[in-house]
């Protein structure tokens, strides 16, 4: 028998209005670790990459460790090694990763995600919301985002960004 | 008339526009009111209530009678201020509340009725007889009534929501904003400049300050020259700071295309949610008027708009203009008038010792006791030293005094303060945490005097903040003390508007007062003075004078209304921009979604997410013929459906067991591994949250499943369980839902179509789960059932998701089966009496399923203490069972269960019925419901009575489980 | 309305779902009489003033949280961890 086909939430090209680029990642690997109590440094020692705080990104070589809630975070990059005082799920099918880049990425998503994005670095993930979507925002740094939203919600989520980013281009056209 | 050399339009790029079908031509920079005035238009609408003709009052957002109708390819927008819409080529715009036209309007009859038309005739007059009401006046009133008119078709134009932070929020760019701002951005701070206007700069475009020796207009282009090199400032034109929320939230309203022609994908207008550490409110001051006997009349306009417009826009409202004022702010206007070679007849002050003015008659202890003019001003009528002259004028420019903007500090439950200096309202410190008020919006209203503050205000705010701020030169500026003797209304007979908006006049506020509506939020609401689109910031401080004057009262104990947002009119559809069609609310799609569209499922929303309803066939003209072939199909081979809608929770730790029995009523952690258990969860009321099964995948690892429409909520349960009462345990959770694509496989054939799947037999006892590799793919196998078939649930990583569902379809086909959808789901579910949410419904408790055994007494479980209360277990209580009807009739879900012979009255109801369906398998509808004492009942008949729907049924009370109630089938 | 969320930081109240009085923290015992578990699950004040209630940072990150807040002024005087946050993470 063939093996399964596997498919891309979206399978769209990539699109860009002003200078700015949405794109659908390739299906990185995600692994939410959520440590026991009390285990967070043990978790980060078998891991190599200490266990985030809040709102930030640990990473080492390709492997990131990223602040995804209470008590979570999800590991890109990289395999979670077995036995882990943890929680361990793969997380990988449940998430479509998009990629926003480009001079206007900051202005589109102050249509869409309630924070300050000015400023933002490389280090810094946030779990908040995608207009009504739920949201996991990576700052890659230069204007980029990865945003990691729920695979189902995927055609909302370029709806929405796609949406904010025509509006933000009209009116980049109006100023030049 | 337009003046040249004045004003900063642009005279090389003229302008073409439509006003009520007439073509008019006007400058870019113009707003629609100046143009207006450009072409000597002087009747621009009609009052809302006596249809009097009416004119241009003010030239800012404030506009009470200049309300138009803007007519875009798209969109009708009605009660736009002709004083706030910018020019562009080719604007429609229309005149509203005529009939048929502006010069002649049939509902000014209304005008002479008005005796009859006082406060409070509505309530006086439409209230007997009583059935006349729906039939005539309601009709009548309703034709009459309104202002403006929409298109009667959806606004297709493009509107925006947007976030911005900021440390500091500067609204209103004047003299004091502008100070404000730039102390604040040479600082360093984070600072948004807004501003309602097209262009910064408020007062000082149209006063002749001179600041630092440059004019006005020219410091202010130094400022916003300095503004614009610094990256750290925003500067927002033509957005109205509109509303003041909790912990440092503004909205604020942005005009992005309302002054073009529309462009594709140009929002309209963008609604902002602005987030400021701290904010400086310099929205400057709103000039009020003075009532006398037809103050309305087209012509007779507040006195500041007079300079506003000459040194804007290049024009005048009049060749000849006077000017009423009991303050000293028109003196400054009389000179910028003549400057320009228009004629003032004379200033008209009420004050005794008035100043005088060089080259101007001044009328001292002198009021204007009419203005003559119906379609536009003549003459005035003044009343001076016992006697009365008349001056001839076609314009008249009123000053009563200034009124600080202060609206906004009200927001928040503040409540300004009476100054008897000021004859005004002034905020009070700290009613807004974080704000401060600066220049005309606290009472100072001098130039130097807003200078001044706004530096203030900005470096406090700053040192709040923990930013210090440098010492600066403060830039040098008239300082005139503002003078000021109170006259809100002149005596005299006749109507003596106050509120134009509404038509309200001084007599009706006294009236009010007679009639015992004596407070102000009593005489508002009588009067519906200050209810119109422009909140009575004309007549507010005006209308509460003259009822504390009425009421023998001062103004400090009359006190004011409640400014509450927004303030300013703010379109819905700005802020519910995006939420239309595809935005309402996120669309969760299946993997198989395409697959089933392909076959022609129409799909059914389930919470967020589409799933196909059936699968019709060649030949069939009903859903239910498509539903019938597909429960036959399910009951005779086999069928195929996404499950994966179902809420999938994983659950690890050794903790893992011991939480599961907490949160559920019965008992898990004695599940072996590789086995699944239905599970039944309570709210702690005692009440059902949500049933599902949990599987045993390891040791320490389960998996949860939730019904689809819980799946959100149990999720929360779960965690405020967690973390609320077993924050130490070594288990933790997290929802897969979306990582596993999962699929019901149900018939006879179910086991030989996983096989066939698999490449081998399943060899799954029923309630039985394994890890199994589907044609290369590790998955999950569950033999469970919610169709009372032999049943197989089979899950994959969601990216195969499509590949499955397609395989295990054509696999099925191939095999006689097929796929089936909700419908079929449903009716299935409901022969076998299982029950989904519409039985689950928050009411219902583990004993009224027939569940209460469910409940482990070896254990304390969420909802366990109160499922014991009495009342909650039963007799009484309403139990669920199966309802057949004796007759081939169609059965309604909301329909009344009632015993045979009683009265079909509330009462006597016995029950409800949840669920219904047409059985194919036993060739019957059938109904689950709810019976009071149902269970010891079965055999009865009752009536089933829907009685919107028409439907009058006997039926035979039976056990809910219709089919195979042995569950011989499942376990085969 | 904006809530400080201990993990997350200042966030707007639309990532929060609201859920009533923080009684809801003081589960009594399964056995404990009928009045203690009436109060629990239905008895509430209404204060015009200080009150404690819980909010779930549902577009966040899943904390359930006791604020305590002013009614009258509005004012947000606490926000905490329902579960403390000792066992959240950070690199320490």
């Amino acid at each position: 028998m063939p093996d399964l086909i596997a498919k891309s939430a979206l399978g769209l090209p990539p699109l860009t209005h002003a200078g700015t680029t949405l794109m659908e990642s390739a299906l990185p690997q995600i692994t939410a670790i959520a440590p026991f109590p009390g285990q967070t440094g043990a978790v980060g020692d078998a891991l190599g990459l200490a266990f985030p705080a809040p709102n930030r990104v640990t990473e080492a070589g390709d492997a990131r460790l990223v602040w995804a809630g209470r008590d979570l975070a999800f590991l890109i990059g990289a395999a979670a090694p077995d036995g882990l005082p943890a929680s361990v799920t793969d997380q990988s099918d449940g998430w479509v990763a998009l990629t926003l880049s480009g001079a206007r990425a900051v202005d589109v998503l102050a249509r869409l995600v309630p924070l300050d994005l000015r400023g933002v670095q490389r280090g810094q993930a946030f779990r908040t919301a995608l207009n009504h979507l739920p949201l996991v925002l990576m700052a890659e740094g230069e204007g980029a985002f990865t945003l990691l939203t729920f695979r189902s919600m995927a055609r909302t989520a370029w709806h929405e960004i796609s949406d904010a980013m025509e509006k933000v281009a009209a009116r980049t056209a109006l100023v030049q | 008339m337009r003046i040249d050399g004045r004003g900063r339009i642009d005279r090389t790029r003229p302008v073409t526009f439509r006003f009520d079908g007439r073509v008019f031509a006007g400058y870019k920079g113009d707003t629609l009111a100046s143009a207006l005035i450009a072409n000597d238009v002087r009747v621009v609408g009609r009052s809302f209530k006596y249809h009097r003709p009416r004119g241009i009052l003010t030239a800012g957002s404030e506009e009470p009678n200049a309300l138009v109708e803007i007519v875009g390819p798209a969109n009708q927008t009605p009660n736009t201020r002709a004083t706030v819409q910018e020019l562009f080529e080719g604007l429609v715009a229309r005149s509203q509340n005529r009939w048929p036209s502006l010069r002649f309007d049939a509902l000014e009859v209304n005008d002479l009725a008005a005796p009859f038309l006082s406060a409070g005739f509505y309530y006086k007059t439409f209230m007997w007889p009583r059935r006349f009401w729906e039939g005539l006046y309601e009709p009548v009133i309703r034709r009459a009534a309104g202002l403006g008119s929409l298109s009667g078709r959806h606004d297709e134009g493009v509107y925006e929501k947007a976030w911005a932070h900021c440390d500091l929020l500067v609204i209103g760019a004047g003299p004091a904003g502008l100070m404000a701002a730039l102390t604040a951005a040479r600082a360093g701070a984070d600072v948004i400049l807004a501003d309602e206007s097209s262009e910064p700069g408020g007062r000082l475009l149209s006063d002749d300050a001179v600041i630092d020796g440059l004019s006005g207009a020219d410091w202010v282009a130094q400022v916003l020259a300095e503004l614009a090199s610094l990256p750290n400032v925003r500067l927002m034109t033509r957005t109205t700071v509109t509303g003041v929320y909790d912990d440092g939230t503004y909205g604020a309203l942005e005009r992005v295309g309302l002054h073009r022609r529309p462009r594709p994908n140009l929002p309209r207008e963008c609604f902002w949610r602005i987030v400021a550490k701290r904010s400086v409110l310099a929205a400057g001051a709103l000039e009020r008027g003075i009532a006398f006997q037809d103050n309305d009349r087209p012509g007779v306009m507040l006195a500041s708009s007079l300079p506003a417009y000459l040194n804007r826009y290049g024009v005048v409202p009049g060749q000849k203009v006077t000017l009423f004022a009991n303050n000293d702010s028109v003196r400054a206007t009389a000179r910028s008038l003549m400057a320009a070679g228009v004629t003032v007849a004379a200033i008209i002050d009420p004050r005794e010792d008035a100043p005088d003015e060089p080259g101007i008659t001044v009328h001292k202890g002198a009021q204007v006791k009419r203005a003559r003019g119906r379609m536009g001003l003549r003459e005035v009528l003044v009343r001076v030293g016992g006697r009365e002259i008349t001056v001839e004028t076609d314009c008249l420019g009123v000053s009563g005094g200034w009124n600080p903007s202060l609206h906004l500090t009200c927001h928040m439950n503040g409540r300004p303060r009476w100054s008897d200096d000021l004859a005004a309202f002034v905020p009070v410190e700290g009613a807004v945490p974080g704000m401060l008020v600066a220049g005309a919006a606290n009472g100072s209203f001098s130039t130097h005097g807003c200078l001044a503050a706004g530096t203030q205000a900005a470096r406090a705010s700053l040192e709040a903040l923990g930013v210090t701020v440098g010492q600066a030169d403060l830039p040098q500026a008239d300082d005139a003390p503002y003078r000021i003797a109170p006259l809100w209304a002149v005596p005299g007979k006749g109507r003596a508007w106050l509120d134009f908006a509404n038509d309200v006049t001084v007599k009706d506020v006294t009236q009010s007062a007679q009639e015992g509506f004596r407070s102000v939020e009593h005489m508002k609401r009588y009067t519906t003075q200050g209810m119109a689109p422009d909140q009575g910031k004309n007549s507010n401080v005006a209308a509460l004078a003259v009822l504390a004057d009425a009421t023998g009262r001062g103004i400090p104990e009359t006190g004011t209304t409640t400014f509450r947002p927004p303030f300013a009119p703010v379109s819905i559809a700005a802020m519910g921009a995006g939420g239309r069609g595809e935005g309402f609310a996120p669309q969760r799609f299946l993997t198989s979604d395409q697959a089933s569209r392909d076959r022609g499922a129409p799909m059914v929303e389930a919470g967020l997410w589409y799933r196909p309803g059936y699968f019709p066939k060649p030949g069939e003209r009903t859903w239910r013929e498509a539903c019938d072939r597909e429960v036959r199909m399910v009951r005779s081979s086999v069928g195929v459906t996404d499950v994966s809608t179902l809420g999938k929770i994983d659950i690890q730790g050794p903790d893992a067991g011991r939480f599961l029995d907490f949160v559920y009523t019965n008992t898990f952690s004695t599940l072996p591994v590789g086995k699944v258990r239905y599970g039944l969860m309570l709210r702690e009321d005692g009440h059902v949250l949500d049933d599902g099964t949990c599987a045993r995948l390891g040791q320490d690892h389960w998996l949860m499943t939730t019904t689809t429409a819980a799946a959100g909520l149990v999720m929360r349960h779960l965690e405020f369980v967690s973390q609320a009462f077993c924050a130490g345990w070594q288990v933790r959770f997290v929802s897969v839902t979306e990582a596993w694509a999962q699929f019901a496989v149900a018939g006879p054939l179910a086991r030989d179509l996983v096989a066939s799947a698999l490449g081998h037999a399943p060899d799954l006892p029923f309630m039985g789960c394994a890890h199994v590799v589907v044609q290369g793919i590790a998955g999950r196998l569950f033999r469970i059932s919610f169709s009372g078939e032999e049943g197989y649930e089979l899950a994959v990583p969601t990216r195969y998701g499509e590949a499955l569902f397609r395989d295990l379809t054509a696999r099925a086909e191939t095999m006689g089966g097929g796929l089936y959808g909700m419908e079929a789901l449903n009716v299935l579910r409901i022969e076998k009496g299982f029950i989904t949410h519409a039985e689950i419904h928050g009411r219902t408790t583990a004993f009224d399923i027939g569940m209460e055994k469910m409940v482990s007494g070896k254990k304390d479980c969420i909802g366990k203490a109160a499922a014991a209360r009495p009342g909650m277990t039963g007799p009484a209580r309403e139990q669920m069972v199966g309802l057949v009807p004796l007759t081939d009739d169609v059965l309604t879900a909301g329909a009344h269960l009632f015993a045979q012979g009683v009265d079909l009255t509330r009462e006597h109801s016995a029950g409800y019925v949840t669920s219904v369906g047409y059985s194919p398998t036993l060739q019957s509808h059938l109904a689950l419901g709810f019976l009071q004492n149902g269970r010891a009942r079965h055999g009865e008949t009752v009536r089933l009575v829907d009685r919107l729907r028409g439907v009058d049924v006997l039926c035979r009370v039976s056990d809910p489980v219709f089919h195979d109630p042995k569950g011989e089938k499942l376990r085969a | 309305m904006r809530l400080t969320c201990p993990l997350c930081g200042p966030r707007d109240r639309r990532e929060f779902y609201y859920s009533g009085d923080a009684v809801l923290l003081a589960r009594p015992a399964t056995d404990a009489p009928p009045g203690a578990w009436d109060d629990y699950l239905h008895n509430r004040d209404n204060p015009a003033g200080v009150t404690q209630d819980l909010w779930y940072h549902e577009q966040g990150c899943c904390s359930w949280l006791k604020v305590t807040r002013n009614t009258v002024t509005h004012e947000i005087l606490s926000v905490e961890s329902v579960a403390g946050t000792s066992t959240a993470g950070g690199a320490a």
